[in-house]
């Protein structure tokens, strides 16, 4: 069912684990459909990315687009780490199956609740990232039987 | 790869070398069509109606009352579908309860959407309906009452001799769809006043693709599948001989050693739960501790969720399933968690072992093992469960300062 990709990250995670004093925390995802994730950012001055760890409760996916997107936002600056979407997410873990899709998504949105926290804390604006939804939920259409 | 552990014996079950060993001739040798009138057709009318007996007298029931069917999903459709049918006359409202399978419950929505109305009575925090409340809900269009021998996911076993006699009693029908119990504990159709009885035999040790539907002799009940006269016209189609057979030895199997396997089962289910409550913190066993199938264990592990405990789980070679919504591709967890009262969060993290006649003490100690040092690493990566420690610290500190 999973990739051998996503499974390496999913039975190997990278950057488990808490920043403390993070330069920005996001929690996003809600356990009710069973997957949280919550992304630390440890920002430098220069706003570049020094460290990213995460924490995630939920399937083999959550937790392999997690850890992959902490490694594909380390070192950018902030402005480029916005620009690393679910889909950049995915195609690096070799594809999702479809009903896993909404995973990506959440890594994605993870990563911009950091950097909503980062930017409320240091009072500034980042171009392009907009304030995160709190929980994500896809609807989905019940087949006739 | 280490050698496999296999703990989803409720999902399916190895098919026994004597079930295997009996159906062998009849896909070679005796392959004749039992309608066939030569003596190749009569050895498998034969082998047929000596099945049929087999399986009548495991449950207390006539040979002419045992329907042969595709499965237990099958059985159930056409036990609600075709009673809905014949007594609709009668009245229009069915009861059943909300941890029936999914072959009841969908059945039942199908049955609502043609003009039925149906009762889905809740159960108390181990899964046992109320006999009372289902007195309660019976009314004078009542014309069936479906609810299940025992639950699939957390095991426990419904008061089935008492809805049995309520049922009688309002001269209700009664369906149970006991494919998780027949084989596993006794069942007397008529001691417990059953009219219809859903089984199948891939659950204890037979081949996939059969089951049977009881039908007690004087219920009014149609054909399920038109065509020939196969099953007293009642599901025409040529017998799934091999099945058949396989199916009866399976049930002789099972028969002969229920005393032994109940005992024996019993006692490595409670080892097991007694491990896991004592080495596991935070871990909830779910269903009745003693109303149970002497195979199924269900616990809840708190912060963690099924399905990646399920894939490290797998890595060592052990076979289990959960209710996470993960593992049924949909959001939503399992129906028979939520319906025993557990939070959404909570019944995403559970898990179903069931045992089989070949586990062992060793199996299940390499599993409470494993299962210890997973829960442990997932709890490390879980954002619910540094939360629920930094309250638990916080709330520590503060009781401090007040002393």
């Amino acid at each position: 069912m999973y990739s051998e990709k996503v499974m390496d990250h999913f039975e190997h995670p990278r950057n488990v684990g808490e920043i403390e004093n993070a330069s920005g925390v996001g929690t996003v995802g809600n356990a009710k459909c069973g997957d949280i994730m919550r992304i630390y950012l440890d920002i430098d001055d220069n706003q570049v990315i020094r460290d990213c760890k995460f924490k995630t409760f939920g399937c083999g996916a959550a937790v392999a687009t997690s850890s992959m997107a902490t490694e594909l936002v380390k070192g950018k600056t902030v402005t480029e780490a916005l620009a690393v979407t679910n889909q950049a997410v995915m195609e690096a873990l070799d594809g999702l199956p479809p009903v896993k899709v909404h995973c990506s998504l959440l890594a994605e949105e993870g990563i911009h609740a950091a950097l909503w926290d980062y930017a409320e804390k240091n009072h500034i604006q980042i171009e392009g990232l907009s304030k995160p939804k709190s929980d994500i939920s896809e609807e989905e259409a019940e087949e006739e039987y | 790869m280490k050698k496999t552990i296999y703990l989803d014996n409720a999902a399916t079950t190895k098919t026994a070398p004597e079930v295997v060993e009996a159906m062998l001739p009849y896909f070679t040798e005796f392959y004749g069509n039992a309608s066939s009138i030569y003596r190749l057709g009569a050895q498998s009318l034969q082998a047929v109606t000596a099945a049929r007996d087999v399986i009548a007298a495991s449950i207390g029931a006539d040979s002419s009352e045992i329907y042969f069917t595709a499965g237990g999903s099958e059985a159930d459709n056409w036990a609600l579908k075709a009673a809905a049918e014949a007594y609709r006359q009668k009245g229009r409202h069915i009861i059943t309860s909300k941890i029936e399978h999914h072959a009841v419950l969908h059945t039942c929505e199908y049955l609502e959407k043609s003009g039925f109305e149906i009762t889905y009575l809740d159960v108390d925090e181990c899964g046992l309906i109320s006999p009372e409340e289902l007195e309660e809900a019976i009314r004078p269009d009542t014309i069936l009452i479906s609810v299940m021998f025992a639950n699939n996911e957390i095991g426990t076993i419904e008061p089935i001799e008492e809805i049995g006699r309520i049922a009688r009693a309002h001269s209700v029908l009664f369906h149970t769809d006991a494919v998780q119990a027949y084989g596993q504990v006794p069942i007397d159709v008529d001691k417990l006043n059953i009219d219809m009885l859903s089984a199948s035999a891939h659950k204890m040790n037979g081949p996939k693709g059969i089951g049977f539907l009881y039908i007690r002799k004087g219920v009014k009940i149609r054909s399920f599948v038109h065509g020939g006269a196969q099953e007293r016209k009642r599901r025409a189609g040529t017998e799934n001989v091999t099945g058949i057979v396989g199916f009866a030895k399976a049930a002789e199997l099972s028969m002969a050693s229920m005393e032994e396997r109940i005992e024996r089962e019993t006692g490595l289910r409670d080892y097991l739960i007694a491990r896991i409550e004592k080495e596991i913190p935070f871990s909830r066993l779910n269903g009745h501790r003693t109303l149970r199938l002497p195979n199924n264990v269900n616990f809840c592990f708190r912060f963690i969720e099924g399905e990646s405990l399920l894939i490290k789980l797998d890595m060592q070679g052990i076979c289990a399933s959960s209710g996470s919504a993960c593992t049924s591709g949909s959001l939503d967890p399992s129906h028979v968690l939520l319906a025993i009262g557990l939070e959404h969060e909570i019944a995403h993290g559970s898990l179903r072992l069931t045992l089989g006649p070949e586990t062992t003490k060793e199996e299940l100690d390499q599993t409470v093992e494993a299962l210890k040092e997973i829960v442990k690493q997932l709890r490390g990566m879980s954002p619910l469960y540094e939360d629920f420690i930094k309250n638990k610290n916080s709330e520590l500190q503060e009781e401090s300062h007040v002393q």
